[in-house]
């Protein structure tokens, strides 16, 4: 097999025009941005139809070519992608191939912009993103990357080789270099090149992101709970207890983050099972959410509420149990039979440390909104009324806090990711030949100046999913103030 | 204001000392005392062996106390060890020698003072820390009041824009980039030093933007997006519409009257990055090999210096303090509404 090029024979044809597109699109934007230092403001003019239309001029001028420009570029691109998937291989060079390979990805989300684009009215907040350019765009981002995780990590489709084989002859190549031996069935190109191992950078990074994807979400969620959990009842109750947990919240948030995570994330700490304690401590607070948020709300009818509490309890004890009784570390009372699972004690201890440097800042933020809150009527209402304490904090006040609470969160995986990112970057916790991105960077970074093609994909990667997150809060934050 | 500024101090006492107590609990393990042991003595060492090291050397003594020791204010100790060699942590017959009293402690990697170590990193530290602000804060106000002044406009739009990406990026990641189009040849821009090493005796534009840039980038889309928010809200208050009534000119109404206001938030923002900041000055140092404070704390944390860590630590624990004290004092002064009351 030959080596292959970024854009293959199509590129021959379509380079040229995508240029000369490209640098009148960046013009157009440069102009723009100069001219509207010196344009006279924007100004309505009537037409003759009775329509109104925003702005003439040079400048309004200059916008339409910047918007054309902009569908031109957009088009193009597309093509290369119809090229990729639909010519034989290696027509549409390395891009071509990638695109074919994410055409699961593609059809999933087109799927999913289709049925909610079409039922936007219907869905509350979540539709009303569609009516956000902004929001739109991080979506897709985020989208894109879930979809990529679940693809690959669930039905191992998308990657090209084993992320973790070596093919003797592949170090640090090129991006596009073809296998020594493609006879044997294997992929006959490794797409993005090869790192210093000579494994397949393209399959490693498509694989990276089933680990960020599984733990940044989920130890956000947890973050939000320890923070819900205890900043409620410190905004609902203020006073001591108020005091206590703020001055522990600021103790934590004063901690410069990378030397919390040195200290904690060492092979030596590890021994003495501080995580798994800490583990321990952290992962009751889902339960006890959920045990006070259902038992304040049925109460009055022990009849429904006695069996819905077992029942949740149950399973979420005994999720408890099992994730926190770990083979080989200090907690380990749970006789096999009953250990559900047992989780890799390096992602524990960095699913703990991020949990940990996530949660005072949650707290501080509910419980500012706690504060503002519950001076409300409809709180003294739920008062007069003498429903309990956990029943207003949880059923009153928090619901009506949630569109901030939304918005952080989204903001608060961004933020995790990139947590996540700084560990494997400082080969923190993470087994060194896991393929996730803070990882990957920190092996390519190594021999940076001379090849620089292994640690480009991931970095990419990695501002793209914490990009659409950030777009994603950002168009949420525009909609809920709408209304 | 004095009583503010009182009770501030007692809570940030109070907090450096909870603080420093985690640090030096968590570097005074068991097992970390073990791995010393056996670093400075042989890793064949028996357990034994291993004891009496600890037990010569005053580790084996009760937490509280071995930190009452190191900060100072507890009695240093005196051990005669089986053959009657008497070791003493105070060696110049004084009674008290931590912390307090300047003593830090000798680097088992660096063998070096810990005090001499961490003066001469923090001064290289220190001098990409003013090259950071230089950059950081005038760009992102520029960035925060261009954006904000007109709510809404397509310059907001496009600078937001711009924000948000930088926020996105974290300083491994335009690191990373950075180096590999401006200081590599894949890209055939090959303009700048992709290692800040020589910037460390002689600094210049070459070799110490790339650093400069990567750290400032992160921060400043954060400090913009605060200015903005300040901006905005100032721009809707009831005194900048009567001066627009009044009929003054736009620049002036944001120069002259908005500005002032606009930009109490963004300091306390500014002050409160410093944590941050310390987060991308060991991320930077470490990726262009520039061995300043960052570059140290990664050294000491990865060799088990234990005395270098406890001194790395209470300095940036003593930054990020100090910061959030001036932020709170400064806030209140700078703010009128507040100040007058």
């Amino acid at each position: 097999m030959d080596p292959l090029s970024w854009t293959g024979a199509t590129g021959a044809f379509l380079n040229p025009i995508w240029t000369i597109t490209v640098a009148c699109f960046a013009l157009a934007v440069v102009l723009q941005i100069a001219l509207s230092f010196f344009a006279p403001p924007m100004t309505l003019q009537s037409n003759a139809d009775g329509t109104l239309a925003v702005r003439g001029g040079y400048l309004g001028g200059i916008e339409r070519v910047t918007k054309i420009a902009f569908l031109a570029v957009l088009g193009l691109s597309l093509a290369y992608a119809i090229a990729g998937i639909l010519l034989p291989y290696g027509t549409g060079g390395i891009v071509g191939i990638m695109f074919k390979r994410f055409v699961p990805v593609w059809i999933a989300l087109i799927a999913i912009f289709a049925v909610s684009i079409h039922y936007k009215r219907s869905l509350g907040l979540y539709g009303k993103l569609f009516d956000s350019t902004v929001g739109m765009i991080g979506f897709g981002l985020v989208m894109f990357w879930v979809f990529t995780a679940i693809f690959s990590g669930m039905f191992d489709m998308l990657i090209t080789h084993n992320p973790l084989s070596q093919v003797s002859g592949l170090k640090n190549k090129v991006p596009g270099v073809p296998m020594p031996d493609a006879s044997v069935g294997n992929w006959p190109h490794y797409l993005l090149g090869g790192d210093n191992l000579a494994r397949d950078i393209f399959s490693r990074v498509v694989k990276g992101s089933v680990i960020v994807i599984a733990i940044a979400p989920l130890a956000t969620l947890f973050a939000f709970m320890v923070g819900i959990t205890l900043g409620l009842p410190a905004g609902y109750y203020g006073g001591r207890l108020d005091t206590i947990l703020s001055f522990l919240a600021n103790l934590i948030l004063a901690f410069p983050v990378i030397l919390l995570f040195y200290l904690l994330v060492t092979p030596e700490i590890v021994a003495t099972g501080i995580p798994s304690f800490m583990a321990a401590f952290l992962f009751v607070f889902p339960i006890v959410f959920f045990g006070v948020l259902l038992n304040s709300r049925y109460y009055t009818q022990p009849s429904k509420r006695n069996p819905i509490l077992i029942v949740i309890l149950g399973v979420l004890g005994w999720l408890y149990l099992s994730l926190v009784s770990q083979d080989g570390t200090v907690l380990n009372f749970m006789p096999n039979w009953l250990d559900g699972f047992d989780i890799n004690p390096g992602i524990l201890v960095v699913f703990v440390s991020v949990v940990f440097v996530n949660s005072p800042t949650v707290y501080r933020i509910v419980r500012g909104l706690t504060l503002d809150l519950r001076t409300r009527d409809y709180v003294a209402a739920a008062q007069t009324r003498g429903e309990g304490a956990w029943y207003i904090m949880l059923w009153e006040i928090l619901p009506n806090a949630r569109g901030p609470l939304i918005v952080d969160f989204c903001l608060r995986i961004g933020y995790t990711t990139i947590l996540l990112g700084t560990l494997g970057f400082f080969g923190l916790g993470l087994p060194p030949e896991s393929p996730d991105w803070g990882s990957t960077i920190n092996e390519g970074r190594k021999l940076l100046l001379i090849y620089a093609h292994p640690a480009l994909p991931p970095a990419i990667a990695l501002l793209s999913l914490v990009l659409g997150l950030n777009l994603l809060a950002d168009g949420l934050r525009e909609e809920s103030l709408k209304d | 204001m004095g009583l503010f500024i009182l009770r501030r101090l007692g809570v940030m006492i109070l907090t450096a000392l909870c603080l420093t107590f985690i640090v030096f609990w968590l570097t005074n393990l068991t097992p970390n005392l073990e791995k010393l042991a056996k670093t400075q003595g042989n890793f064949r060492m028996s357990d034994d062996a291993v004891t009496s090291y600890l037990t010569n050397r005053g580790y084996k003594q009760a937490l509280p106390v071995k930190y009452g020791q190191w900060l100072g204010v507890l009695p240093g100790y005196e051990i005669a060890d089986a053959d009657g060699k008497v070791r003493r942590r105070c060696d110049d017959g004084r009674t008290f020698c931590g912390v307090l009293q300047g003593e830090w402690g000798e680097s088992t990697v660096f063998k070096e003072d810990v005090s001499k170590i961490i003066s001469k990193r923090l001064g290289l530290t220190a001098k990409l820390m003013f090259w950071v602000m230089m950059v950081m804060v005038p760009g992102a106000l520029v960035i925060g009041v261009l954006a904000g002044m007109r709510e809404g406009s397509r310059t907001d739009r496009t600078l937001s824009t711009v924000s948000i990406i930088s926020t996105a990026t974290p300083e491994y990641v335009s690191g990373v980039v950075f180096i590999s189009l401006f200081a590599t040849g894949t890209f055939g821009m090959n303009w700048f030093k992709g290692t800040a090493t020589s910037a460390m005796d002689n600094a210049n534009f070459w070799n110490f933007f790339l650093p400069v840039m990567t750290i400032s980038l992160y921060g400043m889309g954060y400090i913009a997006r605060m200015t903005r928010a300040s901006m905005t809200e100032v721009m809707t208050a009831q005194y900048i519409r009567t001066a627009r009534l009044k009929g003054v000119a736009f620049r002036t109404i944001v120069l002259r009257h908005a500005l002032r206001n606009a930009l109490i938030a963004p300091f306390t923002v500014i002050m409160l990055q410093f944590p941050w900041l310390l987060n991308g000055v060991v991320i930077v140092e470490t990726l262009f090999n520039y061995k300043g404070f960052g570059w140290t704390l990664v050294q000491a944390a990865s060799n088990n210096d234990i005395e270098l860590l406890l001194g790395v630590s209470v300095v940036s624990v003593f930054v990020v303090l100090v910061t959030q004290l001036i932020s709170d004092i400064g806030y209140v002064f700078l703010n009128p509404r507040i100040r007058i009351s």
